[in-house]
């Protein structure tokens, strides 16, 4: 059905896709895995005309075909749903479905007519869809659904679908897979991308492996087994356990108590929540991505409303749940955020500037009146260099000419220097390379073991896991339960983390 | 070397407005080296194309300081020129109402000042008044932006004409003498006025209308530098700008930076009214900007929003100003209006720096600036 | 008092309303296509002085319409290709076309009728006062379907407000964009034109005075909606109507000052942006070039 063949494509210094061949038959649910970075996503959306190839050939049933844009895909019956859906919100489900392919003539959209065919293919497909919803009003299942019918409604016979799980709670994938059934039983062909080696088994056909921007294996589905493909999608026998000594946990830094959190859209994003972190030790929170981790740092970190905020939050006996970021910091809690570009670094201001954010405020960054110490951040910004191994070791460079793992080392360096009671720590490994990730576990236990209080969010159960020694488990906002991870099973968490068992 | 990267791309929007705007001096028929001459050679002769390059500067160093720094803070003041106006006006209030002018409005009766004070202290307050007044005038689509999200582009062009309106009420109706035909204010106090340069500088004649506050704005570039970049102050304004997340992860109140930042580039703006009123005209006079809000965000795109570079940007600008003159005079076709039109076109080039990298870049002339 | 409210102050606010409603209309294809147009003034100015100095010439109005949505379209074009092609600043590009605006109908003036600025009078007989006005009230009830009813509509809607969607979906977001920005200056060129053709009989300098700044007002008044800017363009022009009328007339002695008429657009508008008065939501990708390739 559809063939990359030789495909590369470099963005700036970074070589997304190295050569890729993928071969996809018709009529196949095939699994294109590989961990994030690995340039799944880049390779369908050159599949999609989302991005052009810089060189290799695609081909169509068959045909080697030029596709510039998604347009042209679409033309040849390929859809694409996107891990970040394309609708708009603002619009009427029958309006999103039809954009770029409305029936009626250039004078006139026949929404009637196509509110019709949408929900004759709604019906064959069982998705249940009301064309005239509002996008904004719907579900995140249901928007995916839309997204789905929107491919279906060009007649596409190709459907690539971007991480399509990965915002679903567990019932939902499994009424989405078998949607997906239903599809291969129609004749259409499906192409998904996922890390999830547990789907990858429950769903398709054929896997393509993907790592670096390579193609590292190509196999069926029922002749291999998770533990391959795992193997060929990290490229070694990774179980990153952490040498650590047991914690010594001493007084109590942080105690929470019914902590709530309202998101900007109106829902609880954390509901009641209530745990403490003592001194010298790391508390980890496990859970599905969404499931409120992100507001619980948020808000503990100040970083949330206090309109946004129900129950209370103690740090070193002293109430906090109202104090804002930069009183937070003052009493000594760091924050190492979730995405360093988007809450964690100045990309175009240079290293030095990058090493006080936070406390630029103070001594030592401010020397006189409010004139900062230039020298001083500077010959600062050269030992956090230093002491993380930030590299290229040069304080004048911008942050955005950093690698993503030296850009945490140095995030992590800065909070780090400030010797901090109480570290708030998110996903402190994502896009980082082996190397630099073994080294952040490192300096965590290292902290650690220093007295820092450690509170440790991260999507990676590995992580998680290795790096804990008490581990909270969050779902839907609440959590679900405390384990001793251990001595916990990963199958018993995962378990936990899907809602699958409230108490333990 | 950096530095020299810095420079390539100013230079480059510049040399290719002179261009575009040479085709156009040629269209109308007129010889474009013989214009650009004429302009170049009455910008720089001395005293007079010196002096008056240096008056003109003036301003336009003030409101491109203006948008620079609010464009650090991630704003862009349209709103310099309203800013202007009522800073200008109030520095001529304070030099009325304190400098001891009695004013016979419109009503025909004598408004008499409340204090007569001397120079000291009325010039000082003059200024103050000036950059309080552009300081507030600033800071109110500052605030709208930080509590309701109203969009500064919008509000500070609507904060212009308000302005405008507002000024020439008071003038028209309380601060003009009776009986004067010109939209101006009455004579300001002399204690108010501030000194030409030709008064103390040797060579220079004082008749030149440059004056003290063309000191004030090389000041005032200094300090804008040591704010954005050695303060704390300044980096969180930056940091605002940079990305506003981050800003907040770090504890900065984006709020508060951003009123901050355009309370400071109002101030600044609020400078020009030194310039025009104490300076110059000694009076409020009616729509006297030459749209200097405006020509101070040319200056600050085209000085890479940076002191220094908004300082020869703005000279630059002025000698296009000055050399307006005589090109009215003795070019057959072309009049001044030249300059609006080549600052219209450096300020595209300027903005459209992708068009360089793009055309440019494929020579390999601009690729070093890609860092 | 009452003199002053007849049906005469009504015509002239629909008179004045005019040229505000085709700018703010083609404004509203720009914006609501995710380009911010603030260069509705320089469109407006290259809009009348071409339609002046071409109906001088050529003796005929309709020569000179034509010509103005040209100029219109060819300078919305430059704005286009900066802010689209190049990504440029959307507010710098169209407030460098706005001070562009002010020098260049100036300069070709200066060269071609040796004037500081105007064109010369152009015969009662070549004008065209009415024709403006039944094309901007009909254009209205005609934008409202091409936006709501059309494929077209459909496409710049989801262009303005989420461009990867529309990307996704296979609609082209620069051709939209190209199209909507030149019907904006083509608009714009008409309402221009109705200044200098229509309403006077020639251009002077700077003849829009801030006209396309209103429209602009107007079109956030209107919450970007074409039946609700209409009258936003409608409730302006009937200030400035009253402020015309109200010039040098005195109430107990005391004379009206009309400075406090002309700005109350302004204010309104800033009103309505803080949300005093219901939301005015801007197109979600207004003023965001769509980029592609991260």
């Amino acid at each position: 059905m559809l063939e990359l063949r030789e495909i590369t494509k470099r963005f700036g210094e970074v070589l997304a896709n190295d050569h890729i061949n993928v071969r996809v038959e018709p009529g196949t649910i095939h699994a294109i895995v590989g961990e994030n970075g690995a340039g799944k996503s880049t390779a369908m959306r050159i599949a999609y005309g989302f991005y052009t190839a810089d060189s290799g050939e695609i081909v169509v049933e068959g045909e080697p075909r030029n596709i510039q844009t998604p347009h042209d895909a679409i033309r040849l019956g390929i859809g694409m749903v996107h891990q970040h859906f394309m609708l708009v919100d603002t619009m009427t489900v029958a309006e999103n479905i039809v954009l770029g392919a409305e029936p009626g003539s250039a004078a006139s959209i026949d929404l009637r007519k196509a509110a019709k065919e949408i929900r004759a293919l709604s019906d064959e497909f069982r998705l249940s869809v009301d064309p005239n919803a509002l996008i904004h009003d719907l579900s995140v299942g249901q928007q995916q659904r839309v997204e789905l019918l929107k491919a279906l409604y060009r007649h596409a016979r190709l459907l690539i679908l971007d991480e399509p799980t990965a915002v679903l709670t567990p019932q939902e994938v499994e009424e989405f897979f078998a949607i997906l059934r239903r599809m291969r039983e129609q004749g259409k062909t499906v192409i998904i991308i996922t890390h999830k080696l547990s789907e990858v088994l429950a769903i398709s056909d054929d896997v393509t492996v993907m790592r670096d921007g390579r193609v590292v294996g190509r196999v069926k589905t029922s002749e291999t087994n998770a533990a391959e493909l795992a193997r060929m999608m990290v490229g070694r026998d990774v179980l990153l356990r952490v040498e650590k000594p047991d914690a010594k946990p001493r007084g109590t830094v942080l105690s929470v108590k019914n902590l709530s959190v309202t998101t900007d859209g109106g829902d609880r994003g954390v509901r009641e929540v209530s745990f403490e972190v003592r001194a010298g030790e790391i508390v980890g929170v496990a859970g599905v991505e969404g499931n409120g981790q992100t507001e619980l740092i948020e808000a503990l970190a100040g970083l949330v409303p206090p309109s946004h905020i129900g129950g209370t939050v103690e740090f070193d006996g002293r109430e906090i749940t109202r104090a804002g970021a930069r009183q937070r910091y003052e009493l000594g809690i760091a924050h190492v955020p979730e995405d360093r570009h988007r809450r964690g670094l100045l990309l175009d201001f240079d290293l030095a500037e990058n090493s006080i954010l936070g406390v630029h405020n103070r001594k030592p960054a401010v020397s006189v009146g409010p004139l900062l110490d230039l020298a001083g951040i500077r010959q600062r910004a050269l030992e956090i260099i230093r002491d993380f191994d930030v590299r290229p070791a040069n304080p004048d460079l911008p942050a955005r000419a950093l690698s993503g793992g030296n850009q945490q080392k140095l995030i992590i360096g800065r909070e780090f220097e400030m010797r901090p009671k109480l570290l708030l720590v998110s996903q402190p490994t994502r896009g980082v390379d082996i190397g630099a990730i073994e080294f952040i576990h490192r300096k965590l236990v290292a902290l650690r073991d220093g007295g820092c209080a450690i509170l440790l969010v991260s999507a990676e159960l590995e992580e998680v896991t290795s790096l804990a020694d008490r581990l909270l488990v969050i779902y839907h906002g609440r959590i679900v339960g405390e384990v001793d991870p251990q001595r916990t099973s990963q199958e018993e968490i995962g378990l936990m983390m899907t809602g699958g068992r409230k108490e333990i | 070397m950096k530095l020299l990267r810095e420079l390539m791309f100013p230079v480059a929007a510049v040399l290719a407005a002179f261009v575009v705007g040479g085709v156009i001096v040629w269209l109308v028929g007129d010889n474009p080296i013989q214009v650009y001459g004429l302009m170049l050679g009455s910008a720089l002769t001395w005293p007079d194309g010196i002096g008056y390059t240096l008056f003109y500067a003036t301003p336009i160093i003030f409101t491109g300081l203006a948008v620079a720094v609010a464009f650090r803070c991630g704003l862009l003041n349209i709103g310099a020129e309203g800013q202007l106006y009522t800073a200008a006006f109030a520095t001529a209030w304070v030099s009325i109402k304190l400098g001891g002018v009695v004013v016979t409005g419109m009503s025909g009766v004598p408004v008499q000042p409340w204090a007569n004070l001397p120079a000291v202290v009325l010039v000082p307050l003059a200024i103050a008044a000036a950059m309080v007044v552009g300081a507030a005038w600033a800071a109110v689509p500052g605030w709208l932006k930080a509590r309701f999200g109203a969009h500064e582009v919008i509000t500070t062009i609507m904060m212009n004409f308000i302005a405008v309106g507002i000024v020439s009420y008071l003038t028209q109706y309380h601060y003009r003498t009776q009986g004067d035909p010109i939209m101006e204010s009455a004579p300001i106090s002399e204690a108010a006025h501030i000194a030409r340069l030709g008064s103390f500088i040797p060579g220079l004649p004082a008749r030149l209308p440059v004056n003290v506050a063309f000191l004030l704005a090389i000041v005032a570039c200094a300090l804008v530098y040591v704010f954005l970049w050695q303060t704390k102050w300044g980096y969180e304004i930056r940091a605002t700008g940079a990305n506003p997340q981050a800003a907040e992860y770090g504890g900065i109140n984006v709020r508060r930076q951003i009123v901050l930042a355009m309370a400071v580039s109002g101030g600044l703006a609020g400078m020009v009214g030194v310039n025009e009123v104490l300076g110059y005209h000694h009076r409020y006079y009616d729509s006297f900007s030459d749209n200097y809000g405006f020509a101070g965000i040319a200056v600050a795109l085209l000085g890479r929003n940076h002191p220094a570079g908004v300082f020869f940007a703005a000279l630059l600008f002025a000698m296009l100003q000055r050399g307006g003159i005589p090109v009215d005079a003795f070019s057959q076709h072309v009049s001044k209006d030249l300059v609006q039109v080549l600052q219209g076109i450096v300020i595209l080039f300027v903005a459209s720096e992708a068009f360089f990298r793009g055309s440019f870049g494929r020579f390999g002339l601009l690729k070093r600036s890609k860092i | 008092m009452n003199e002053l409210f007849n049906l005469n102050l009504l015509f002239s606010a629909i008179r004045l309303a005019t040229p505000l409603i085709l700018a703010a209309l083609g404004g509203m294809f720009s914006e609501r296509s995710g380009v911010i147009n603030i260069a509705l003034e320089g469109l407006m100015l290259a809009g009348a002085f071409t339609a002046a100095s071409m109906t001088y010439y050529a003796g005929s109005p309709w020569v000179g319409l034509f010509a103005a949505i040209l100029a219109g379209a060819a300078l919305a074009l430059v704005h286009a290709v900066a802010c689209i092609r190049y990504k440029a600043d959307q507010v710098v590009s169209g407030t460098a076309i706005n001070i562009l605006l002010t020098g260049v109908p100036a300069l070709l003036s200066g060269a071609f009728f040796l004037s500081s600025g105007s064109t010369p009078q152009i015969p009662k007989e070549h004008l065209i006062p009415y024709t403006p006005i039944v094309v901007a009230f009909t254009l209205v009830p005609l934008t409202w379907y091409v936006l709501n009813r059309t494929p077209f509509g459909l496409r710049l809607r989801a262009v303005g407000e989420n461009p990867e969607a529309a990307d996704a979906a296979g609609v082209s977001v620069r051709g939209m964009r190209y199209t909507a920005v030149l019907l904006s200056g083509a608009l714009a060129g008409v309402g221009g034109a109705y200044l200098s053709i229509g309403q006077s009989s020639l251009f002077t300098r700077n003849m829009t005075s801030g006209r396309g700044f209103i429209a602009l007002a107007a079109l956030i008044f209107g919450k970007w909606r074409p039946v609700q800017t209409m009258f936003a363009c409608l409730l302006f022009g009937f200030t400035e109507a009253v402020a015309i009328q109200l010039q040098g007339v005195r109430f107990g002695g005391e004379e009206i000052p009309n400075q406090f008429i002309q700005i109350i657009p302004y204010v309104l508008t800033i009103v309505v942006l803080a949300g005093f008065i219901g939301q005015s939501r801007a197109p979600r990708a207004l003023g965001i070039p769509y980029q592609k390739e991260r």
